[in-house]
């Protein structure tokens, strides 16, 4: 208990302010570095996760994308990159890429897959070409889902984002590495529960922003509105 | 008017879902497409306006092949209304009724008002623009999805079960509410439909599918009644049985009509005096 209020109070030492490795600018890194690898996975995954939910191809990559990435040590990925590009930003950069894109391809591809079939066969039928349909069915319908994978994706990025300082690439693993190597515990513990606290922001603030997004309609009039159907059949037979 | 010309449709799986169709439908009239599921209607009714293209075959509207046209014009031009209505579930009523006019680049404003209009025009309150349709009942969104099928002002509306998930009472209702458009707006109407009564109250024309789409027999519902083409129409409209198969029972106060149950069923009245 002690050691927890002595990280709490080193938190609010004025003097751990300011400078290259003030808390505010070390806290600052942290999210440019997280919100760089959200912003460079989403820009990978969302096209990728709207193609395969719109056309239903390539889901096995989805799965095994999840499945064996999620698997993958970053810490050891890190070093195996720093090893190879060098120190710097560069390698914890990649391997945090590597780590957001399957919670945000997930996200993208079912949200798309969530839309029900017969909506989309109605919007195309009163004569939308497909970009209209991505655009204002698919995606519109989709978003909640999305963001749910974003958010996902950012807890998952911010929590290891503390790593990146491991090869010198800034951020509040700065404190907790320097404080493990000098045995500086509060310091340690300080920059934990920094982590901890802008997870749970990151958390409060997508949790807002998902609500925001589901389409009025969607939530209107029926409170308990459960999403019909996900499955989609190829073709419409006879029938 | 529409024509199949041995229009022939095989799924990339191998179902076969129209062997060999040809067929006209006259124009400003109702065809009515009935049969069992796998009789291919549904098929014969979305290659209509190339929501699934034919494996052979031709199919021409007013005389032109509709697989030299741009499907997304084709569809904007046909009016599509389908069994659960199909709305846009974010868009208001509103705007699920504009949804067309505002592809087709006409400024929203315009739009919402024929979109109003049109409101009118299906017996919906104008104050129901401004809901989501999940906030309506089926038969209003029914109704909604038969609004915005007219929004374009198409001459050809497809309705492929329109009123199927509907209860008995508001099904009635909007089969009235669909004679009197008819009447109004004089389209060319394609009705998809597994419900023989609907067909009959319906179509001016009455098509009685089997597997594959083959053509079991055309005709109006008189010819079809009168004289069905072999057993499978005749078991298919029930012919032989309950309401359709009426005969005269004799009585002390007068002749009533009785079913193959041998229950009253009515009266035979002079026709002049039928409608």
């Amino acid at each position: 208990m002690n050691l927890f209020l002595d990280g709490i109070a080193w938190l609010f030492d004025p003097a751990h302010y300011g400078g290259a490795n003030g808390i505010d600018t070390r806290v600052g890194e942290h999210l440019a570095i997280s919100g760089l690898v959200l912003l460079i996975a989403a820009v990978i995954a969302i096209p990728l996760g709207f193609v395969i939910g719109h056309t239903g191809k390539g889901r096995f990559l989805v799965i095994a994308l999840s499945g064996g990435v999620r698997a993958l040590p970053t810490l050891g990925f890190i070093a195996v990159l720093a090893l190879g590009i060098g120190i710097g930003l560069e390698a914890p950069l990649i391997a945090l890429v590597v780590l957001a894109i399957p919670s945000i391809l997930a996200g993208a591809y079912s949200g798309f897959e969530a839309v029900d079939r017969r909506t989309i066969d109605a919007a195309r039928s009163v004569g939308m070409t497909e970009w209209q349909v991505v655009t204002k069915v698919e995606l519109p319908l989709g978003l909640p889902l999305l963001i749910g994978g974003l958010r996902s994706a950012a807890l998952q990025v911010i929590a290891t984002a503390t790593l990146a300082d491991y090869v010198g690439g800034g951020g509040l693993g700065h404190f907790i590495f320097l404080g493990q190597q000098t045995q500086d515990y509060p310091q340690m513990l300080a920059g934990s529960i920094l982590v901890v606290v802008l997870a749970l922001l990151s958390e409060a603030v997508f949790s807002i922003v998902q609500r925001l997004v589901v389409p009025a309609g969607v939530t209107a009039g029926r409170p308990k509105d459960a999403r019909v159907r996900s499955s989609r059949p190829r073709v419409a037979t006879g029938s | 008017m529409i024509e199949f010309h041995s229009v022939r449709k095989q799924f990339p799986d191998g179902t076969l879902a129209v062997e060999d169709f040809s067929l006209v439908l006259p124009s400003r009239k109702t065809t009515v497409f009935v049969g069992s599921s796998g009789s291919g209607k549904t098929t014969l009714l979305r290659m209509i306006n190339r929501m699934v293209d034919p494996s052979s075959g031709v199919i021409e509207i007013d005389g032109a092949d509709t697989s030299s046209l741009e499907p997304v014009a084709l569809r904007r031009r046909i009016g599509y209304v389908m069994q659960n209505s199909g709305l846009l579930p974010h868009f208001k009523v509103i705007d699920n009724v504009a949804t067309v006019p505002v592809l087709s680049g006409l400024p929203k404003k315009q739009a919402r008002e024929q979109a109003l209009a049109l409101l009118d025009t299906v017996g919906l309150d104008r104050a129901l623009a401004d809901r989501y349709p999940s906030q309506l009942s089926g038969g209003q969104q029914q109704r909604v999805g038969v609004a915005r099928g007219l929004a374009a002002n198409p001459n050809i509306l497809l309705m492929d079960e329109p009123f199927g998930a509907v209860d008995p009472i508001v099904r009635a209702e909007l089969q009235v509410e669909l004679i009197r458009l008819q009447r109004e707006l004089d389209k060319t109407v394609v009705f998809v439909t597994h419900d023989i009564d609907e067909a009959f109250l319906l179509g001016d024309q009455v098509v009685i599918l089997e597997t594959g789409g083959r053509i079991a027999q055309v005709g109006s519902p008189t010819e079809i009644l009168s004289a069905p083409a072999n057993e499978f129409v005749a078991s298919f409209i029930g012919a032989d049985k309950g309401k359709r198969a009426l005969s005269i029972r004799k009585t002390p106060t007068g002749d009533v009509l009785v079913d193959s149950e041998g229950r009253a069923a009515g009266v035979l009245v002079k026709s002049s005096e039928a409608p």
